[in-house]
């Protein structure tokens, strides 16, 4: 099983993400085969103009989704880390949807069972981040995102000494 | 099958609803969009409705490409209805994610007839449509309306287009705002809103929307994608339309203090280089585009800290260099202002520049303005003025919020000499007086003075043209510009994305095939544009407002020359050559001399059943045309 150090996820970029849903549409297309953003495993959140960002599975460490299903629907893949959707037993409780906190479980409207992001893995690589007109979405490990923070703070605290030499 | 094939029809005043079938064949005839929805328009009017009757139909209609992923043209939609600020045809678009949610829905179009008789909105959750009470929204902004709807309807997904103070109080120049910023902004649409008593729609969908051909569809959208990384919107995603500042006056075809001067002294400090260095925070973009846009402006001090708004170029322009404002924090409160009460920015900036140059030749003085100093330049009788017009406070702001047409008749006095309006809808930022391909364009406008009609105005700033003369050949410039303009509004692809079809027609119309799976040609596609602009003529001609007469410019622009040094010294448009377009224009449209369609033309677009709307007119030019 991968390590949490290398389970890698879709994340957005608070800073790039724009709110556009091009990552809602481009799973639906390639998911479920038509236009309808209530179908896509990611969401895009607007608050306010500048606070915009997509959501999914975050493929946790010991998933609560998992541990909150009654009726054992859900695993976690060992070689992967996505969550692993058994139709036949899932009977739409939403209690998986409920014990997710980033919203990123989905019940299907139509087949009444729930639905998770799972890295494409049909196609090889997630699509949203293939469609992304910002570039917002990436697939990341969360110590990459540790290490991606720790340079912006300490960019943040060597601006002057970067200005000065880089002219 | 990216149509839904179903119109939604409400009548607010018995709360009735009805879904009917969409006429297919009528479909391929008018696309979709502000096409479409002007069809139904002249088949669900009766001549001389006065547009705050119960009977004037509020259509709002989608496009074809509507609710699919299509770059720009996935999420937008159009009203159309009969115009309060012209009495012509009204019609305006707009993108965000509304008109995405309102496909969802299953909708086509919405056909909305009646008057509520208390103050209601409209909840529109796939099939099911409700009208909620709407009292506790009442002198509720348009974001204030959004955010209480969803909140009380308990989905965050949930998309509304709603009025201000501005619509329910009937100014004609009231606009309807969805998604925050985005605006059903010109013709008056928000009024015929406030005068049916619908404060809001709010829709949820959550139907699939399929298009015909989904791998090739796929195929070409990416390709659209790629294609708006490049130049074709590079302004759009760098400085914005707000650019346009500093090219328009170096061209001295910026109008300035109300059509006074064609260059801003000023235009630095209100540029879109100024804009984006100090004030730009963010720019986001509408559902499915690709482009981003959206230029998000927040002030970070002073007496306008924490404004945010939208900034573009023609509203900026409109309350900017027009009032003489070179104060930006203050032209970005008077955007917000308009956002705020939902009002037409470019027209409100017109009616207020109106109103400054009536104070400073002594038409109006601080006795009607209450003590307003409403000289060119001043930010404040700028920002307190759009807030009289939204509210329509005191004497001057009631009479303002008629727009600039009916405020100039009512003050007399002289005041039309200052009116810039066409039809009844005020200008937009670009001076004609040196863009006269462009001043055709405006001046036969369906919809009255607008830049979005034709884009006239794009061969006089590229210099493919003369553009201090008006010369046979300009009919068919503009003409061509109209066709295909309409087409893009009837797909309604959002404008600042025309680019990126380097076929043009050839493009949209597989872009329509491979969506709807209805064979479309490029020749097509373009009589569809004929036809949609002949169809919008006879509306207007049957209201009384679509022959020669109304197909005027302001008298500014025909009797004021352009004063400031350089190339532009000295031009305006004069009467001789005015005729010479006019005349040119209608000949290579088909149209009588007095700018009526012949029932030759009519035959060819297949408008044959209108034919009784010209039979009286055609031929007959009216006394003063030639």
């Amino acid at each position: 099983m991968p390590t949490t150090h290398s389970k890698k996820f879709v994340s957005a970029d608070p800073n790039k993400c724009v709110g556009c849903a091009v990552c809602e549409y481009t799973c639906s297309m390639m998911k479920e085969k038509t236009y309808n953003p209530t179908k896509s495993r990611i969401r895009a959140v607007r608050l306010n103009p500048f606070a915009n960002l997509a959501v999914t599975c975050r493929l946790c460490e010991d998933p609560p989704c998992v541990a909150a299903c009654p009726r054992d629907a859900l695993t976690q893949s060992e070689e992967t880390g996505i969550i692993l959707v058994d139709e036949d037993a899932c009977n739409g409780c939403g209690w998986c949807i409920e014990a997710c906190d980033y919203g990123a479980i989905m019940l299907h409207p139509e087949t009444k069972v729930v639905y998770i992001c799972d890295l494409c893995q049909e196609e090889g690589k997630p699509q949203c981040i293939e469609w992304c007109p910002e570039e917002a979405l990436d697939l990341v490990t969360s110590d990459l995102l540790a290490q991606k923070a720790r340079r912006t703070v300490v960019k943040k605290l060597f601006q002057e000494s970067l200005k000065s030499t880089s002219g | 099958m990216s149509y839904t094939g179903r119109i939604l029809h409400v009548d607010l005043t018995s709360g009735k609803t009805a879904i009917k079938p969409l006429n297919m064949k009528l479909a391929k005839e008018y696309i979709g969009g502000i096409g479409l929805g002007i069809r139904l328009l002249i088949d669900h009017s009766k001549p001389g409705t006065d547009p705050f009757d119960p009977s004037n139909p509020l259509i709002l209609a989608t496009g074809p490409l509507s609710g699919t992923m299509a770059p720009s043209a996935g999420n937008s939609y159009a009203v159309v209805s009969k115009s309060p600020a012209t009495e012509g045809v009204a019609e305006s678009k707009a993108h965000g994610f509304f008109g995405a949610e309102l496909k969802r829905a299953g909708f086509d179009a919405v056909i909305i007839t009646g008057k509520s008789e208390k103050l209601v909105y409209m909840w529109i959750d796939d099939d099911s449509v409700q009208l909620l009470n709407a009292d506790h929204l009442q002198g509720k902004s348009p974001q204030e309306t959004e955010e209480i709807i969803k909140e009380e309807l308990g989905d965050y997904y949930v998309r509304v287009m709603s009025i201000g103070e501005a619509g329910e109080k009937l100014s004609r120049v009231a606009c309807i705002l969805n998604d925050e910023f985005r605006a059903i902004g010109r013709t008056g649409m928000g009024a015929v809103m406030g005068s049916k008593n619908l404060k809001a729609v709010a829709a949820r969908g959550t139907k699939d929307v399929n298009v015909a051909n989904l791998d090739e569809f796929k195929e070409f959208i990416r390709m659209i994608h790629e294609r708006m990384k490049g130049p074709k919107t590079r302004k759009y995603r760098t400085l914005g339309t707000p650019e346009n500042v500093l090219v328009m006056n170096a061209l001295a075809a910026l109008p300035t203090r109300n059509f006074t001067q064609a260059t801003f002294d000023g235009a630095e400090k209100v540029s879109g280089e100024y804009l984006n260095e100090r004030y730009i925070k963010k720019i986001i973009g509408c559902a499915t585009c690709g482009m981003r846009c959206d230029h998000i402006a927040y002030v970070p001090e002073g007496p306008y800290k924490g404004t945010t708004t939208r900034v573009e170029f023609e509203c900026l322009w409109a309350l900017g260099p027009n009032c003489g404002v070179d104060q930006l924090d203050a032209v970005i409160e008077a955007i917000n202002q308009c956002n705020y009460y939902g009002l037409d920015g470019i027209s409100t900036g017109v009616i207020v520049s109106f109103a400054m140059d009536c104070f400073e030749n002594g038409i109006l003085t601080k006795k009607e303005t209450d003590g307003i100093d409403l000289h060119f330049g001043n930010p404040e009788a700028l920002i307190e003025t759009v807030k009289r017009i939204g509210s329509r406070k005191g004497w001057l702001g009631n009479i303002l919020a008629e727009g600039t047409k009916r405020a100039a008749e009512k003050i007399g006095k002289g005041a039309v000499k200052y009116a810039n309006h066409i039809k009844g809808l005020e200008l937009p930022g670009y001076d004609l007086r040196g863009l006269k391909t462009a001043a055709l364009g405006f001046a036969v406008s369906f919809r009255g003075a607008c830049h979005l009609r034709s884009g006239a105005y794009s061969p006089d700033i590229k210099g493919s043209v003369d553009r201090y003369k008006l010369e046979k050949g300009r009919g068919k410039i503009v003409m061509d510009l109209e066709d295909q303009y309409n087409v893009i509004d009837s797909l309604i692809l959002c404008k600042f994305s025309r680019g990126v079809y380097y076929d043009g027609l050839e493009d949209m119309a597989r872009y329509y095939t491979l969506a709807t799976g209805i064979k479309m040609s490029a020749e097509e596609l373009q009589q569809a544009g004929e036809r949609i602009n002949n169809i919008a003529r006879l509306f207007n001609i049957r209201e009384g407002k679509g022959t020669r007469k109304n197909d005027t410019l302001p008298p500014k622009i025909m009797t004021v020359p352009i004063p400031d040094k350089g190339a532009a010294k000295g031009s305006c448009v004069n009467q001789e050559e005015f005729d010479i377009g006019l005349d040119d224009y209608y000949e290579i449209r088909g149209w009588t001399k007095n700018g009526v369609p012949t029932a030759k033309k009519l035959d060819e677009l297949g408008l044959k059943t209108f034919a009784g709307i010209v039979t009286n007119k055609a031929g007959k030019p009216k006394k003063g045309a030639k």
